[in-house]
């Protein structure tokens, strides 16, 4: 029981955490099925959604900020594909990579002007920031919660997925682009959806995340961001269950190392994960094989 | 058999529950042009591929030059998916990778082009004889290999030269037309001094007048480079013009071989071609 | 031909050696304090590491993000290996004075760096060299945090000095010394790209498939290029910590790695002279010329500019960057190389055009 009790908080924690990062994993996976891009930029998207709630619930009650933010979030995704991918859509993959990587640069530096580089504290959100008790340990509700609010938004995507007209468009076009396009798919508006999803997911994880680690910094969304990514690699790049099962057990399995005193390597310990998948299963849990036609 | 330069055995290739080729075995003789023919899909290039190292094959060898270069057999989750009849002949695992195969000896052009698109038709060719440096990187990068990087700048002058691409050499390859284009392959191929050349496809989109000409060139470099040639060609009147033999596949499988008259009489191939009369 | 060019490279020599006499001239006119200096020297620093990134990601067609991680290694094994004994006890202050109880020559504390971060990468490259374009950028990326996090571990303190501060290493003074190792470093580079293995390398950029096809073994190439380009992001990262006099591991973050990389991009993949070009332009940019946009005193007449303050610079600096990426995508030399000849080429055609 006392082992029980001191290691709960952290696995708490870590599912909590998993839920929050398979809300970010998805905008990855589905981006990166769909266009093949390693979208770098949404660990930032992830980051302004928090930064949007900060400042708008200063003129604004949050029950209006909040979904404002995740609306304007959903904008956001959709501006930075207009701007910053639609154009490459026929350059090498290397310059699409390299336009996210200068989003996201831009995206912090946006963010380090407007907030003059100093940290901001994300506004407690009433009920899901309270803190409560269970079995005994102290932790906030969100805790609790997010593993809920994950699976149910999940059911949600994908039932979009799988019944809805856009949701065929999207498997149609991660399965053969091309084809998909001359077979009368509207490219554009298949892609912008995507982007449109996965951010409002950003949005939606950014809400639970911050309102347990209130701190919100230009460079916040680069950890999580990448902890995302590792998780839809390891799930199988493509996969929506693969993406949630992963971020779930990266979550739990940081949380877990900072429990034990490792707080130094809980970062890297993703990384390590991310190598000895890449390593020995290249193509993660439920990901396609692929094979290059010679 | 010491005049065998390529001897393939029952070799199988399985690409999980597909045969893409079944079984085949084949050997081309020194100084011998053979032809692989076969309608689209029949496995051709996949045995290409298997010969080259791109892919171990699932069962069979491969001898060059008497010595066995390429042995597999299924092996894991391969064995139940195994549609051939391993009688246990094949115990080795040899696979090498395509580098070494070529280092042996044996170079090939590809079906749908592959030159190196941003180098000088000069530079694809010299950077073919690459393999053939003794320099390591220490010496190549201080410069202590002149003498070997003078000497292969003048063989691919030469090269060139007798090739006819003298002319554009120091062009962008992608600025060729398509029939130069392909014989700047067989260029660079040439340049890694082989001596079985495989050709995937010579001829594809050239018209009769090109075709023509290609058939001579490849009867030409056959002599002076003293090559053994074996080629994948759709082109029948240059295959039964210029092979020695012939090899019918159709769905992996050996239809039909022997020599250009053997092979226009085969009912077999005729029928792989044709499809079968069914009201005769 | 061959004299035409003998005098372009004696010609390109003159250049460079003027470029020196100037800078040393500059350095006893202009007060030391100068930006100029300060631009000079990172700009240099920057030109090297964006070089050797150039080799792996322009020339070798692997991108890799881990040049970050190998510049930590080279910084770190430099200010380890070259404090002095005696200052160790004040710098190792919680770790008793650290283990290592020697101190080696510049020189050869910055060839080590090189070395290190190179036998780093040959091991890191085997598992990971054969991963494609997407995969391998993010596992490379992976490494260097991971590099970074064994670097801040408390236990190693002895070695690193935990997450505190390196310093009390020797450093440069003179703008001629970064000069001279960056520019030694860049022309062995070049010397090795215009080599056979160099073109090999473009094969393997090019067409991976042809160049195995022909002979170029894959796995051996990938890793020399990748263990080459690491030993010279050691060495930038030496130089790097010779120019902050103090190391710390928290720094060298993957944002380091993508400014390197849109240095290389606003060069030109596969330019040379275009990743020198733009380090520098790179560096002026965001430490110097753009400088006035943080000053929120700004007035036009008596209207004040309410928009420049603190990390407005920034915010115009990665928007310029984006313009590149966007509508200038092969940067600013594309992948062809400044030269005499090209110079002379490109007047001779103006004059040709000005004749017709």
């Amino acid at each position: 029981m006392g082992f029980f009790q001191t290691n709960l908080p952290y696995l708490l924690a870590g599912i909590s955490t998993g839920g929050q990062y398979a809300l970010i994993a998805i905008g990855y996976t589905m981006v990166y099925g769909i266009l093949r891009l390693i979208n770098f930029a949404h660990g930032d998207v992830f980051m302004c959604a928090a930064l949007m709630v900060i400042y708008s619930v200063s003129f604004l009650p949050l029950y209006i900020s909040l979904p404002l933010a995740v609306i304007a979030t959903g904008l956001l995704g959709f501006a930075i594909e207009r701007v910053a991918y639609k154009p490459l859509r026929t350059a090498p993959r290397m310059s699409a990579m390299i336009s996210a990587i200068g989003m996201s640069y831009l995206l912090q530096n946006l963010a380090l002007y407007v907030t003059g580089g100093l940290t901001k504290y994300y506004p407690p959100v009433p009920y899901i920031a309270d803190s409560i008790e269970i079995f005994g340990a102290m932790t906030k509700r969100v805790t609790v919660i997010t593993p809920f609010i994950t699976i149910i938004l999940i059911f949600a995507l994908v039932s979009i997925i799988k019944y809805t007209k856009i949701g065929i468009a999207m498997r149609a076009v991660s399965r053969d682009f091309e084809t998909a396009q001359l077979m009368g798919v509207k490219i554009n508006s298949v892609i912008s959806a995507t982007f449109v999803i996965g951010s409002v997911l950003a949005a939606i994880g950014s809400i639970l995340f911050f309102s347990n680690y209130t701190g919100v910094t230009p460079t916040v969304g680069g950890m999580p961001g990448l902890k995302a990514f590792v998780a839809a690699v390891f799930g199988g790049i493509g996969s929506i269950p693969g993406a949630v099962i992963g971020a779930f057990i990266i979550g739990i399995c940081e949380n877990i190392i900072k429990g034990l005193g490792w707080t130094t390597f809980s970062d890297a310990f993703t990384f390590v994960l991310l190598i000895i998948v890449l390593m020995f299963m290249p193509t993660g849990l439920f990901g396609e094989k692929a094979t290059d036609k010679v | 058999m010491s005049n065998t330069v390529l001897q393939m055995n029952d070799i199988t290739m399985q690409f999980g529950g597909v045969v893409a080729v079944n079984s085949l075995s084949m050997h081309v003789d020194k100084g011998e042009i053979v032809s692989l023919i076969g309608p689209n899909g029949a496995g051709k290039t996949t045995a290409f591929n298997v010969i080259t190292g791109v892919y171990a094959p699932t069962n069979g060898n491969v001898f060059f030059a008497g010595k066995k270069i390429i042995e597999n057999h299924p092996t894991g989750k391969m064995k139940k998916l195994y549609a051939g009849t391993d009688n246990g002949k094949y115990t080795e695992h040899l696979e090498p990778t395509p580098d070494q195969i070529t280092k042996l000896g044996i170079a090939r052009t590809f079906q749908n082009i592959r030159l190196w698109k941003s180098q000088t038709v000069f530079d694809n060719v010299l950077i073919a004889k690459h393999l053939r440096r003794t320099s390591n990187v220490f010496t190549a990068t201080f410069r202590l290999n002149r003498a070997e990087e003078k000497r292969q700048r003048e063989e691919t002058a030469e090269l060139l030269d007798i090739l006819g691409l003298s002319a554009v050499k120091d062009n962008n390859c992608t600025s060729l037309p398509y029939g130069l284009q392909r014989r700047l392959e067989i260029a660079r191929a040439l340049a890694t001094e082989p001596t079985l050349l495989l050709l995937d496809e010579p001829a594809a989109g050239m018209n009769p007048q090109e075709t023509l000409e290609l058939t001579e060139f490849i009867g030409k470099i056959r002599d002076d480079f003293k090559l053994t040639v074996c080629m994948i060609e759709h082109h029948m009147d240059l295959v039964m013009n210029i092979s020695d033999r012939i090899y019918v596949l159709n769905f992996g499988a050996l239809i039909s071989k022997g020599t250009p008259a053997q092979i226009q009489a085969d009912p077999a191939v005729i029928a792989a071609y044709l499809g079968e009369d069914k009201n005769a | 031909m061959d004299t035409a060019k003998r005098k372009d490279l004696i010609l390109s020599f003159v250049l460079l050696a003027l470029v020196f006499v100037i800078t040393a001239v500059l350095e006893m006119v202009l007060p030391t304090t100068s930006m100029l200096f300060t631009v000079l020297k990172k700009g240099s620093i920057y030109a090297l590491v964006a070089v050797s990134m150039n080799l792996l990601n322009g020339f070798t067609g692997l991108f890799s993000l881990g040049q970050a991680g190998f510049m930590l290694l080279g910084a770190y094994t430099y200010a380890i290996l070259t404090i002095p004994v005696k200052a160790r006890a004040t710098v190792y202050q919680y770790y008793d004075g650290g283990i290592i109880q020697f101190a080696v020559p510049v020189a050869v504390g910055i060839i080590l760096a090189g070395v290190v971060a190179a036998f780093a990468a040959y091991l890191i490259g085997l598992p990971v060299l054969h991963l494609k374009s997407d995969y391998l950028a993010i596992a490379t990326l992976g490494f260097a945090e991971i590099i970074r996090a064994i670097f801040q571990w408390d236990k190693l303190g002895g070695l690193t000095n935990g997450s505190n501060l390196l310093r009390k290493f020797p450093i440069f003074r003179s703008t001629l010394f970064p000069f001279f190792v960056s520019g030694l470093c860049i022309a062995i580079i070049v010397l090795l790209i215009n080599s056979t293995y160099g073109r090999a390398f473009k094969a393997i950029r090019d067409d991976e498939v042809a160049a195995e096809a022909m002979g170029i073994n894959l796995a051996h190439h990938k890793r020399l290029a990748f263990t080459i380009s690491s030993f010279f992001a050691g060495i930038s990262g030496a130089l790097l910590a010779m120019f902050q006099t103090t190391v710390q591991a928290s720094q060298f973050k993957s944002a380091m790695t993508y400014e390197i990389l849109l240095i290389v991009v606003i060069g030109g993949i596969g330019s040379i002279t275009g990743s020198c070009i733009s380090s520098f332009l790179f560096i002026a940019c965001s430490e110097w010329w753009l400088r006035f946009l943080d000053n929120a005193d700004t007035y036009i007449g008596s209207y004040h500019l309410a928009m420049l303050r603190p990390g407005f610079r920034k915010v115009v600096f990665s928007i310029v960057i984006m313009a590149i990426v966007l509508l200038y995508q092969r940067g600013i030399m594309g992948d062809k190389e400044f030269s005499i000849a090209g110079l002379r080429r490109l007047f001779k055609g103006k004059k040709k055009e000005a004749k017709a």
